[in-house]
């Protein structure tokens, strides 16, 4: 296997410590009109070089507060500023450019079928519009190659297993050097090892300035982070937002 | 011709964008065929509105010159009444020259009706004199008040009634034809936006996971676009040049006098079948960009 590293990779940025990438203030959101909250005054600031788990049971709302986090939703009460705009209120365009600067892993991956897994992990570049640069292009090989799925670059997602679905998704999460990376379920899928890979990728990504955010209900990864990061621990319970002690 | 600049930037594009919108398949094809046929339907609207509007001129000018008077006397009375005629048409200001239609030409003009051979010399035939008047005519009623009290069986006939008849009814199937050509174009932006609809919809999970990544609504867009503007470029080129040998292939034009078969184009005419697929090309262009608009707006 390949020894890629993330800071070969991404060593070109200087992290600026400490700017608030993605802020929640007291948000509150529950699907449809007058249903029960799911989330409910929730407050949450995501600076760089910040590393957050995000926990909770099954259906506790970690996959609907991390599309908060990215415009996908929007607030029923209180904001969500994304590089310092108010989601609900911000021009489409520039929604579109701050989630050019958010990596997002979901949950369910959202690959687009017709084409092969490279081009999926491209993808965050070609809708830049812009050509794309020979830099970018050895990016590219070597994250393929990082989550190890030279072999199945030109198969199409629906050919994919689990994890090798999981690890595309992270590839293209961070093929284009966001700001943050917000992961759903990363390892949901992969085995010790290919967690513990993409666990030291997320740390060293980290450790150059991105603000990270992994929603997971795998309590041994996190406890094998915390060994590596400082990471702070979020759990949603009873639709409230908690930080979670030593109890992990 | 700023809508031309934009046409040829969304044609180019780049060809990643086109690559992440699957081939529309069906409905692009569709567009081709569709923006084919309108093309050539066009062009026979354009001819059409373009063969009345000359008809309309030429009736207009040739028939405003010209006037004749018959008369049509007892034999005894006939010589005398034409000379008379004459005499007061020399009279008359605004007419350039009058002269009486020979038998010769009485015999080419009835020709087609009796055949060669017939003998017109016996047949009562109305005498008839051409006049031809100056740009600025002369006074009509005046000179039927003249006629009417020195050589009462002549008849003036300036041609009006037949003149604006004619040009009235070429002017109402120039119009027509305007209206065909709008209807066209019309239902033209009708189904480009039915298959881009079509297109878009099938496509909204593509287009949702674009929007995740990052795009832009006017890349999003000018991946549809694109792909339609260009499919009614090619319909529209294959149709309008379809129509346009069609065209050509009509009857001989430069004997034919008649409406129906002066049906073409003369000269700087022809340019205007450049201008059809381009024109379609825009139509298709403008209606995809506002059914995909319409479409992501909906989309967070
Ligand atoms: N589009 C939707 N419409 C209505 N309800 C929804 C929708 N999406 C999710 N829910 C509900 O909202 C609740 C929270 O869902 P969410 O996906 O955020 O949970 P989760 O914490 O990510 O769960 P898991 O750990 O299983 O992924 C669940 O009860 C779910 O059924
Ligand atoms: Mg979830």
């Amino acid at each position: 296997m390949q020894q890629i590293t993330a800071s070969g990779i991404y060593a070109r940025r200087l992290p600026e410590l400490g700017f608030c990438v993605i802020e929640l203030q007291d948000v509150s959101y529950g699907y449809g009109h007058g249903s029960d909250l799911i989330l409910s005054q929730m407050s949450l600031r995501l600076a760089k070089g910040s590393f957050h788990f995000l926990t909770g049971p099954s259906g506790a709302g970690k996959t609907t507060f991390l599309k908060l986090c990215y415009g996908e939703l929007c607030p029923n009460a209180g904001h969500v500023r994304l590089m310092g705009q108010d989601s609900a209120t911000m021009a489409r365009d520039d929604l579109a450019l701050a989630r050019q600067r958010i990596g997002v892993v979901h949950q369910d991956c959202q690959f687009l079928d017709h084409l092969d897994v490279a081009q999926n992990i491209a993808l965050p570049l070609y809708v830049s519009g812009r050509e794309i640069t020979e830099a970018e292009r050895r990016n590219l090989t070597q994250l393929v190659n990082w989550v190890d799925l030279r072999h199945r670059a030109t198969a199409l997602p629906p050919e994919l297993s689990g994890g090798e679905r999981q690890r595309a998704a992270l590839a293209r999460a961070i093929i284009r050097d966001p700001d943050v990376i917000l992961a759903d379920e990363p390892t949901g899928n992969v085995d010790w090892d290919m967690a513990m890979r993409q666990l030291r990728l997320l740390v060293e990504l980290n450790r150059l300035g991105k603000a990270v955010l992994v929603a997971t209900h795998d309590l041994a990864f996190i406890r094998a982070a915390k060994k590596q990061v400082a990471a702070r621990v979020l759990r949603i319970v009873g639709g409230k937002l908690q930080l979670a002690g030593a109890d992990l | 011709m700023s809508f031309l600049v934009n046409i040829i930037a969304a044609l180019i594009g780049d060809a990643a964008s086109d690559r992440v919108v699957p081939s529309a398949g069906t409905s692009a094809r569709l567009t081709v065929f569709a923006s084919a046929a309108m093309a050539f339907l066009a062009v026979f609207a354009l001819a059409l509105s373009l063969a009345a509007g000359r008809v309309a001129a030429r009736w207009s000018e040739d028939l405003a010159r010209n006037s004749t008077i018959r008369i049509a006397a007892p034999m005894a009375e006939i010589e005398a009444e034409v000379a008379t005629v004459l005499t007061v048409l020399a009279q008359t200001p605004g007419v350039v020259s009058a002269r009486e239609v020979s038998m010769e030409e009485q015999r080419a003009l009835l020709e087609p009706w009796f055949g060669a051979g017939m003998p017109i010399e016996f047949l009562p035939l109305p005498r008839i004199i051409d006049v031809t008047e100056s740009p600025e005519g002369y006074d009509v009623e005046g000179l039927r008040l003249r006629l009417s009290a020195e050589a009462p069986n002549a008849i003036l006939d300036d041609h009006e009634t037949w003149r604006s008849a004619l040009i009235a009814a070429a002017g109402r199937l120039r119009v027509m034809g305007y209206v065909a050509l709008a209807l066209i174009f019309g239902a033209t932006v009708a189904m480009v936006t039915l298959a881009a609809q079509a297109a878009l919809s099938a496509n909204v999970q593509v287009i949702r996971v674009l929007r995740l990544v990052g795009a832009r609504d006017a890349y999003i867009a000018g991946a549809f676009v694109r792909r339609f503007a260009l499919r009614s470029l090619i319909g529209g080129g294959i149709g309008t040049f379809s129509g346009g040998v069609a065209i050509l292939l009509f009857p001989d034009q430069a004997s034919a006098e008649s409406f129906v078969v002066g049906l073409g184009f003369v000269g700087a005419e022809w340019l205007w079948l450049l201008i059809i697929p381009l024109l379609i090309a825009f139509v298709a262009f403008q209606a995809t960009k506002a059914a995909a608009f319409r479409v992501l707006r909906g989309m967070p």
